[in-house]
């Protein structure tokens, strides 16, 4: 147990000094690395609590993925990034006020949080005992949630594509093979044919 | 102190949550901040998720958890072709640069 409490405090304070370090520190590649911390220790929370399969899923997705786009976009994109902190310190204290006051609000309502009895008896699909996360997971994600999990899939190719039409640009001045402009080619439009004198040239 | 409930991991995610709220306001220039700071506050959401899931021992909790990540994962891709293309017309990603559309 305490190995357990120990762990979890681990894991939650580097998680939230790196949510911290995400939004205060001052070149944003160091911010999308502190992200990608922040992320590795949240996977570490879902192990803590059981689950396995949404922890790997985190690091998969959110390291793997979303945060190497992030990386590309900033050292992509030529971007002056001291100018974009102008104006840090005049919004310093709104920022904490309005903070402070969300995080009172939500501790409130938070951490005297108690089950109803009755919470029991309407849990849709409970965690089975022998089977593993992933087993469970999958056992209910293809059957109860099945159109849930096509409109994933279908946000995620709409979010695709548009990435793709949004970012996609014809640039002028490049030669690209067009395959139908070659085949609708005929000799006529190439060849002349002339008829030379012996002797005489053109 | 080392038994760790349902309410740690709550204020754990509360915390996160003002932290992605902080860095909206802190950062109000530069949207790839922002942008992050989004993703702290769905990372919140989700903790929040799936600490709810393993006290009830409701396996929905996490099936739902995984829609938000995958919601999350568009909005990010979408969100920085939007930013790639705006820098590309506008050489600058400002937040107060953004009034094309003004009135």
């Amino acid at each position: 147990m305490i190995i357990q409490g120990l762990t979890f405090y681990m894991f939650s304070l580097v998680a939230i000094t790196s949510a911290l370090l995400v939004v205060t520190s001052r070149n944003p590649v160091h911010s999308v690395l502190f992200l990608i911390l922040a992320f590795f220790n949240v996977a570490g929370l879902f192990v803590l609590l059981g689950a396995e399969f949404l922890a790997m899923i985190l690091v998969v997705v959110y390291v793997g993925a979303v945060a190497v786009l992030f990386m590309f976009v900033v050292m992509m994109l030529d971007i002056n990034f001291v100018e974009l902190r102008q104006g840090f310190l005049q919004y310093l204290p709104y920022g904490i006020v309005i903070g402070l006051v969300l995080l009172i609000e939500l501790v409130i309502v938070m951490s005297g949080w108690q089950l109803s009895s009755e919470t029991l008896n309407v849990i849709a699909s409970p965690i089975p005992e022998t089977k593993t996360n992933t087993h469970a997971l999958g056992a209910i994600i293809y059957t109860d949630y099945i159109y849930s999990f096509q409109v994933a899939g279908f946000i995620l190719l709409i979010a695709m594509i548009g990435a793709i039409v949004l970012t996609h640009r014809k640039r002028p001045g490049v030669r690209k093979q067009k395959i139908a402009n070659q085949l609708a080619r005929k000799p006529e439009d190439s060849l002349k044919i002339h008829k030379v004198q012996s002797g005489k040239g053109i | 102190m080392f038994e760790v409930g349902l309410s740690h991991y709550l204020v754990v995610a509360a915390i996160i949550f003002s932290l992605g709220i902080f860095g909206i306001f802190m950062n109000r220039k530069n949207v790839i901040i922002i942008l992050m700071s989004v993703e702290l506050m769905l990372l919140a959401v989700n903790i929040n998720l799936v600490a709810f899931s393993a006290e009830h021992g409701d396996l929905v909790g996490q099936i739902f958890s995984l829609f938000v990540l995958t919601v999350a994962a568009a909005e990010a891709s979408i969100g920085l072709a939007i930013l790639v293309v705006f820098f590309r017309n506008r050489g600058s990603i400002a937040v107060e640069d953004v009034n094309i559309m003004k009135g």
